[in-house]
């Protein structure tokens, strides 16, 4: 279903432009990283890709291929939410929103939850795990679904360093298994290490496309040098 | 949405099914609170059904009420007193007969302290127009029940044109006789009331009976079956079967045994 | 103070010898109660969650109409009912006046706009939180809403007590469509504005005190129950 065109794609709220003229075509294959200071419209252009919010004007485009492209997408959002059943029943659920044979749903939670490492707390209900369980949780019900395409939005922003370890070495686990990362974060260095390429916003506007190694070394634009300086300003 | 609107109409609906499978051998009776709360019909009515079988529900309410209810189709039987209301309810065809069943008396009670000077007094009309002129408070029922009815029947031979007339001492409190009774007791005030309700009231205070035995304080009860010309559905038999039985020596004699603390409450008078 | 120790003395005298009127009227009144809350339930949920989810025109007005709804007079719902099931009425066909049956129906529609209101509030607030996630998963309006009610039933049994207790506490619409009849339709609440109106103010309130100990043993039993629920299920 990739690549993934966007044709200046816009989007405001009460006038107020977010998203504005936005062109771009993602590919399958690299890591894509989505960078820019707060309020630069990450999270939205994010959404608008996943279809959670409608654009204003200008188009959003997957290649046509099998099947409803919505169903072959999923999200992990900052704030994991946990639905008030046990871990298992978490994954199932989302199994058979996607319409997962009933015989299928919980072999396949259980080889997800083993695969981020919750298979001993499959039984346990999902909102006591802490915030890193949940966070592998909220991983494992968005992989169980096989999607082509997992965005994760700012998925470690309220984790401690071990659970944020956790959480890379699965994202790159799902990327290794085949799966496209579109991914916005804070932490630069979380994007250098899981990031292949780099989008980088500024006031809605996509300012910058480069692969992770050129964009720290010697960004094109003056917002992004910018930023990577206010961001990291030891260097 | 659809299948919202589809459960919720199903939901709404499956009370109502389950209506009708009530046993029919009852009857309702529309009556008034003076019967029920003196405790009569507690007496006489598992008589009647050791008898019959015929189960006696009874509703009770003023008699202006519970000739309303009557009108409406909603009782078989009714059972009130306020003569005038009832032979118009007959006359109006809503009633088959009103047969005289048995009477009591009301009571001017009222306060041991006696601030209109009237207890022990004989003659009511006197001693209304004594309270008037003492202005001392008056609880009037206000609820067009029977009670209230011979009560502005009595203002009214004492040249007064109640509630018309009335002053901040005269106080309608538009309840029964149980809750205008509760009002006086804890105003103090003076009230009308039948001496079948004041005999079981438990919630005196300070409140005696003050003049009692006027013929004019005569209270009668009548009874009649509502007309099954009106209201197909009314359970004529049923109903004719305890009307003639409160008429008969048998229901007479129960109402006549029926006493609180030795004194009885009503006094069969049917004409048989 | 002396009203109320004879109070106390007779709610327990009552209760001591199980009087069999007691227990009769007791029981009537929790069928009642408890028929009218769960048919007010089935309905009131499934309103709340539609409310809570869906968008659409005029929504906004139902909401407050249901709001405004949980104030009802419990006379003008008791009125209403009796002229519809009054032999005169569109209903009277029915013959279910005076049954326990049409005072179902009266505190039926006196609490559904309480669970209604009440859990359109507590959904949607689960909403704000679960949307993206769940429109993401790929659920539609229905999914979603039936998602929400078992997420929130733990409030939802709160909200559901709420109604019950205001159905177990009225009195203006049974005593009007009820008739308070003896044995039939008499429920605490008119056995108790009956010993009222005769003036045995003791054993009124001794009557009273037992419905409040009920309506509180109840709300006891559920909170227990849902704090257990709660602690191992998050």
């Amino acid at each position: 279903m990739l690549p993934l065109t966007l044709n200046n794609l816009c989007f405001a709220i009460d006038g107020r432009t977010i998203i504005d003229h936005v062109s771009v075509e993602i590919g399958s294959g690299p890591r894509t990283i989505i960078l820019g200071s707060n309020g630069a419209g990450k999270s939205i252009l994010m959404r608008l890709c996943h279809g959670l919010l409608r654009p204003t004007a200008g188009t959003l485009e997957w290649r046509s291929g099998n099947g409803d492209p919505r169903r072959r997408q999923a999200m992990v959002f900052q704030r994991p939410v946990m639905l008030r059943r046990s871990a298992l029943a978490n994954i199932v659920y989302g199994l058979k929103l996607a319409g997962i044979d009933p015989t299928e749903r919980e072999l396949r939670a259980r080889d997800v939850l083993e695969a981020v490492g919750l298979a001993a707390l499959a039984d346990q209900p999902a909102r006591v795990l802490s915030g890193g369980e949940q966070q592998r949780l909220a991983l494992a019900r968005a992989w169980a679904l096989g999607p082509e395409v997992l965005f994760l939005d700012e998925p470690t922003a309220n984790l401690d360093p071990g659970s944020t370890r956790d959480i890379e070495s699965i994202i790159s686990a799902i990327h290794a298994a085949g799966t496209k990362i579109i991914m916005t974060t804070h932490n630069l260095g979380q994007a250098r290490r899981l990031g292949d390429e780099i989008l980088f916003l500024s006031e809605g506007r996509l300012v910058e496309r480069s692969p992770v190694e050129r964009f720290f070394r010697e960004p094109a634009s003056t917002e992004a040098a910018q930023f990577i300086r206010g961001e990291l300003p030891w260097q | 949405m659809r299948q919202f609107a589809t459960i919720i109409f199903f939901l709404a609906a499956a009370p109502c099914v389950s209506t009708a499978l009530a046993v029919d051998n009852f009857i309702i009776v529309s009556s008034t609170t003076s019967t029920e709360n003196s405790g009569l019909f507690k007496h006489i009515l598992p008589l009647f059904q050791k008898k019959t079988g015929i189960e006696v529900r009874v509703v009770a309410q003023g008699t202006g009420q519970a000739l309303d209810m009557a009108r409406r189709g909603d009782a078989d039987v009714v059972f009130v007193h306020d003569k005038t209301a009832e032979e118009k309810f007959v006359a109006d065809g809503f009633g088959v007969a009103r047969f005289e069943v048995m009477y009591n008396d009301f009571v001017l009670v009222g306060p041991k302290s006696d601030p209109a000077q009237v207890t022990g007094g004989k003659d009511i009309v006197a001693a209304l127009k004594k309270i008037q002129s003492a202005q001392a408070p008056f609880v009037s029922r206000g609820d067009k029940s029977g009670t209230h009815a011979a009560e502005l029947r009595l203002w009214k031979i004492a040249d007064t044109d109640m509630p018309a007339a009335k002053g901040a001492w005269y106080r309608e409190t538009g309840s029964g006789m149980g809750p205008a009774l509760n009002t006086a007791s804890s105003m103090n005030a003076y009230i009308l009331a039948d001496r079948g309700t004041w005999l079981s009231f438990k919630n005196r205070g300070d409140l005696i009976i003050s003049v009692e035995g006027d013929q004019r304080l005569f209270n009668q009860y009548g009874v009649m079956l509502v007309n099954p010309a009106k209201h197909p559905h009314v359970k004529k038999d049923l109903g004719q079967a305890f009307v003639d039985w409160v008429i008969s020596p048998e229901g007479q004699k129960a109402i006549a045994e029926y006493k609180i603390g030795g004194d009885q409450l009503f006094f069969p008078n049917a004409k048989k | 103070m002396n009203d109320l120790t004879q109070a106390f003395a007779a709610a327990f005298k009552l209760i001591g010898r199980l009087d069999p009127e007691l227990l009769g009227i007791v029981t009537l009144s929790l069928e009642v109660s408890v028929t009218a809350v769960m048919i007010a339930a089935a309905m009131g949920l499934p309103l709340g969650a539609a409310l809570a989810v869906e968008r659409f025109r005029g929504r906004q007005a139902i909401v407050v109409l249901l709001n405004a709804l949980m104030g009802l007079p419990p006379v003008v719902v008791g009125l209403v009912v009796y002229l519809l099931l009054s032999r005169a009425g569109p209903l009277g066909s029915l013959g279910i006046l005076f049954t326990p049956t049409a005072m179902i129906i009266a505190q039926s529609i006196l609490i559904t706009p309480i669970i209604a209101a009440l859990s359109r509030q507590t959904i949607e607030d689960a909403w704000r939180e679960y949307e993206e996630q769940l429109c993401s998963l790929g659920a539609r309006q229905l999914t979603a809403a039936l998602t929400l009610l078992w997420d929130t039933r733990y409030s939802l049994v709160t909200i559901v007590l709420a109604g019950f207790g205001r159905a177990a506490a009225e009195v203006g619409a049974v005593i009007i469509v009820g008739g308070n009849i003896d044995g039939v339709t008499r429920v605490m609440t008119t056995a108790i504005a009956l010993e009222t109106s005769k003036g045995d103010l003791p054993l009124a309130l001794g009557l009273g005190i037992i419905l409040v100990g009920l309506v509180i043993t109840l709300n006891a039993a559920a909170s227990l129950i849902k704090e257990a629920a709660q602690r191992r299920y998050g």
